[in-house]
């Protein structure tokens, strides 16, 4: 079998090439569907019979959640494949998603606090599924600490890698904890084996919300993993080269 | 499908819940311009960087040749 592809792959000067020519047509993508999501949700779908308005939260709720756990799977796996066959693009993106996946997962937290406030009466709660989720944003935390712990990138990248896989035992516990510990937080509105327990008209505005976020969130990943490799191969031609051509541009634009 | 408020007032309003959907947004905005706007920016400090230091490397490089 022919594994080039894999290989490259794992090249940092692959990936900023086509990175460069994807992410302005994914930021359009990402935008168009936020915009259509936002105003839909907020303007044009139907009140909630029990929640008002208040429940127009979800458009941004559900979304961030999705998200806050889907980039901790994407930021162990990449800790995974770092650990194994020593790529470094994949220390990079491993890296790049700690500092996205914390701020996501605090919005997760903040929308859930004041949506908490209407429905439930109280900003926070100890409930099952949100001590989860804070757990989760310590387990960001911890990735982002320990890559700048060590003075050797090669030891901070491991160790991270090491925190993320031992941290995903969190995430089936944050998933089920709505089921084990029936107490406050409602159970998931979308499962994957049977139809969402939501009316289709304000399920559909949702659905272009979670596109929307998984858009934004891969075009935010690349920008930060293209910061992360002109800073870890800034030795190489092709940095050289790269840096040579903006700053001549910025002298140009000087004179 | 119709727009379901009256006017702008009722809109921000929300039934009385517009303080905490209207902050869940702002907030929501604010990261997500965020997490765009601070890589790009650290994209050309870094570049910039990078490109001093090589313009230093190579003054350095000539003058050490005149003075041998």
């Amino acid at each position: 079998m022919n594994w080039t592809w894999f290989y490259r792959l794992g090249s940092p000067l692959w990936f900023y090439q086509m990175t460069t020519r994807w992410l302005p047509w994914l930021s359009l993508l990402a935008f168009v569907l936020l915009t259509t999501g936002l105003v839909w949700g907020l303007g044009f779908a139907p009140q909630d019979a029990k929640q008002g308005n208040s429940f127009r939260i979800i458009y941004l709720h559900v979304p961030a959640s999705f998200l806050a756990l889907a980039g901790y799977f994407l930021m162990a796996t990449a800790g995974a494949i770092g650990l194994i066959w020593k790529m470094k693009l994949s220390y990079m993106i491993m890296k790049s998603a700690a500092p996205i996946g914390a701020a996501l997962t605090f919005l997760a937290l903040f929308t859930g606090a004041v949506w908490g406030k209407p429905t439930w009466g109280s900003y926070w709660v100890w409930d099952a599924r949100i001590t989860s989720m804070l757990i989760l944003l310590f387990l960001y935390f911890g990735v982002l600490a320990l890559q700048y712990a060590f003075h050797n990138e090669e030891s901070g990248n491991k160790a991270s890698a090491v925190l993320a896989l031992v941290g995903t035992v969190n995430i089936p516990i944050i998933y089920k904890s709505v089921d084990w510990w029936y107490t406050l937080h409602q159970p998931s509105t979308i499962k994957l084996t049977s139809a969402p327990s939501m009316h289709p008209d304000m399920f559909h505005p949702l659905l272009v919300m979670i596109l929307g976020f998984y858009c934004f969130y891969v075009v935010a990943l690349c920008l930060f993993t293209r910061v992360e490799i002109l800073r870890r191969e800034r030795k190489t031609a092709w940095v050289g080269e790269l840096a040579a051509r903006s700053s001549n541009a910025v002298e140009g634009a000087k004179q | 499908m119709k727009f379901q408020f009256q006017d702008v007032g009722q809109m921000l309003n929300m039934g009385g819940h517009g303080f905490y959907v209207w902050s869940a947004v702002i907030v929501t905005l604010m990261i997500i311009i965020g997490l765009i706007i601070r890589p790009l920016i650290q994209h050309r400090v870094v570049l910039s960087q990078i490109g001093q230091d090589l313009a230093r490397e190579k003054l350095r490089k000539r003058v050490d040749g005149e003075n041998n």
